[in-house]
């Protein structure tokens, strides 16, 4: 059965055992170049021209150098040469960033359903789930980093662009009440196009579904840290993303409430090719810190380390 | 009458002909008095036929109408004594939200809306009703003044959506919309709003986070409008009524699914023909709700407030044994 066998997910720092959860093509290797868009792997009869093995080479999608699958996957999937942050999956974030002794995930079968009987929906879910081999654009749970407990929810945005739905809400909102209630700090990497509008309504109101629950866990002093990778945006960037007691976002990351064609369009200017980057955001007093890849975990560690001992849970 | 959306046409049509045939009858001295009531009676049934059942697409038009009542509007109606006040006190006073206090029945409370412009000149300086960071947080901070001195908050929701452009960025509108939405959640009086025009996205939610929410009959909600969720899904912004009618952006809509719990009746033909009457309405929805509320603590508020987004949402379980949806109360 699918979902019953437990798999291992080979990482950057090892073995990492997720239970329940992914099907075992998934085995992150093969990671085509962005010019695919986010489309995961190539489509049957759509091979590349040129006779690289597939998934051997990827080229960046900012300086277009052309480098060796595995030694990017070495370096984290930032590129050798420019320094640019490609987009991982939830399932590469988790082994980079938790200790390997153990990720346990919650919620790990919650699905979205079709509420509004939106034209195309069902459909478009299966695809994205065969897409990414996720069940949905959040994977939730707790482990460590550093030895530091911790409460994670680690959003993908090859699953329906990182949309937030009913279930993004539920399981982000689920994350945030386990914490509470056990005293836990929590980390949530953030990255969505915004609100899922095949969900309408629904999908709104998870932004105030998960901000109240950041509400309670702040008020009893709950220590949370949001990491915020390219791209956030929307409804995502306007609840639970920004407010971090700590916010820290990856180099180049864009960040911000509207799109950038929509906000062109409204103004009539061309914006500045560093519109709504990170570093752009950090200029504007909306982040504490811009954090390269290679040194977010021992950072984070650090951060959870300050307020183990006071202060925190 | 003026102002009629396409699909009344038909009444401002009969219309024009009665007001003709009287005219005609009064010049010639002819007596059509038969043939009027005749007319007359066809007018009123083809009224009911329309406005008893306007589709999703036509409210949009309605909550959209250029004469509809705005949150000013309805303010010196509903309430009385409204003193005005402004400004975030971190940046400036943006004019796309009006705020402050005001006697509802005698009680003093906040009342806090968005604002569009009356006529292009008001639109400009109240940029079409799209907040600004500094919007929300100067109604963030007359709801915990209100929070303060214990008053009940009214709010009003009436835009698009937040201001889409690059100074709203700057200053963190992303940061301005959630902050309120957390600190709404953890406000200990009652806080009432109503949804009176359109309820566009985040911006609207960001003064939306009530123990109550109430929508005017024709007010439409919905996470995006449906002009960009039909750029997005047909790449084709035109394709807005089609949108409407799939994105279930209606009070009853809303109400069936419990994001709202009550709907303010309008006026026949909706809210910008009877001021008077709409503000009425809202004023009685006002009052019970608020005393209904009344009886709660703090605590209780908060509560009461939490639970009612918690439960919002719809998901299932991918394994055969489906579980219940738990919900984990603290």
């Amino acid at each position: 059965m699918l979902f019953a066998a437990a798999i291992q997910i080979y990482g950057w720092r090892g073995v990492v055992v997720f239970k329940d959860l992914f099907q075992k093509k998934r085995k992150y290797a093969t990671i085509p170049s962005e010019r695919l868009g986010t489309a995961g792997q190539p489509q049957e009869g759509e091979r590349p021209k040129r006779e690289i093995p597939e998934g051997l080479m990827n080229k960046c999608a900012k300086c277009g150098t052309i480098q060796y699958s595995k030694e990017l996957e070495k370096n984290l999937k930032v590129c050798q040469e420019c320094g640019h942050h490609m987009r991982l999956n939830a399932i590469e974030r988790i082994s980079m960033t938790l200790d390997e002794t153990g990720f346990e995930e919650f919620d790990a079968d919650m699905i979205s359903v079709d509420p509004l009987q939106f034209p195309g929906y069902a459909a478009k879910l299966e695809q994205q789930k065969m897409k990414s081999g996720l069940h949905d654009a959040v994977i939730t749970g707790h482990g460590s980093i550093l030895g530091q407990p911790v409460v994670v929810a680690v959003m993908s945005f090859d699953f329906f662009t990182g949309s937030m739905g009913s279930v993004v809400g539920e399981k982000i909102t689920r994350a945030i009440e386990f914490a509470t209630d056990k005293r836990l700090p929590l980390i949530i990497f953030s990255t969505s196009g915004g609100a899922r509008m095949q969900e309408s309504i629904l999908s709104l109101m998870q932004m105030a579904k998960t901000s109240a629950a950041l509400s309670r866990f702040n008020e009893l002093g709950g220590l949370y840290i949001s990491v915020i990778t390219d791209p956030t945006t929307g409804g995502v960037s306007a609840s639970f993303a920004t407010l971090g007691d700590i916010n820290i976002a990856e180099p180049g990351a864009v960040f911000g409430f509207a799109g950038r064609i929509v906000i062109e369009q409204t103004i009539r200017q061309k914006l500045p090719d560093d519109f709504q980057t990170a570093e752009f955001n950090l200029a504007h007093g909306q982040l504490d810190m811009v954090i390269h890849r290679k040194d977010m975990r021992s950072m984070l560690g650090k951060l959870l380390e300050m307020h183990s001992v006071k202060g925190g849970f | 009458m003026s102002g009629e959306l396409p699909f009344e046409m038909p009444l401002a049509e009969m219309r024009k002909k009665i007001e003709e045939l009287k005219q005609f009858g009064q010049e010639k001295g002819i007596d059509f008095t038969d043939e009027i009531a005749r007319l007359e009676e066809r007018y009123s049934r083809l009224e009911e036929e329309i406005y008893t059942s306007i589709s999703p697409s036509q409210k949009m038009h309605l909550a959209r109408h250029q004469q509809r009542p705005t949150s000013l509007d309805l303010i010196q109606l509903v309430f009385t004594d409204f003193i005005e006040l402004h400004g975030d006190r971190l940046y400036g006073d943006d004019l796309a939200i009006v705020g402050g206090l005001a006697k509802l029945d005698g009680i003093p409370v906040t009342v806090v809306g968005q604002q569009r412009g009356k006529d292009t000149k008001d639109n400009i300086a109240r940029f079409f009703g799209s907040p600004h960071p500094e919007g929300f947080r100067k109604a963030l901070r007359l709801m915990q003044q209100a929070n303060k001195f214990k008053r009940p908050i009214i709010t009003f929701i009436d835009t698009k959506g937040a201001y889409p452009g690059n100074t709203a960025e700057e200053r963190g509108q992303s940061e301005a919309i959630a902050r309120n939405l957390r600190e709404m959640s953890s406000l200990g009086v009652p806080v009432v709003c109503v949804v009176i025009g359109e309820g566009g996205s985040g911006g609207a939610l960001a003064m939306a986070v009530g123990n109550r929410v109430l929508m005017l009959e024709h007010a439409i909600y919905s996470a995006i409008s449906p002009n960009g969720a039909a750029s997005i899904l047909w790449k084709d912004a035109s394709k807005a009524d089609q949108a409407a009618e799939a994105m279930k952006i209606t009070a009853k809509d809303l109400l069936e699914m419990e994001v709202i719990e009550e709907i303010i009746p309008e006026p026949k033909g909706g809210a910008h023909r009877n001021y008077e009457e709409t503000a009425a309405a809202i004023q009685s929805a006002l009052i019970s709700q608020l005393k209904e509320l009344s009886v709660m603590d703090a605590c209780e508020l908060k509560e009461d407030r939490y639970r009612k987004f918690r439960k919002i949402g719809e998901f299932d379980f991918a394994k055969a044994e489906k579980t219940e949806q738990e919900d984990i109360i603290l």
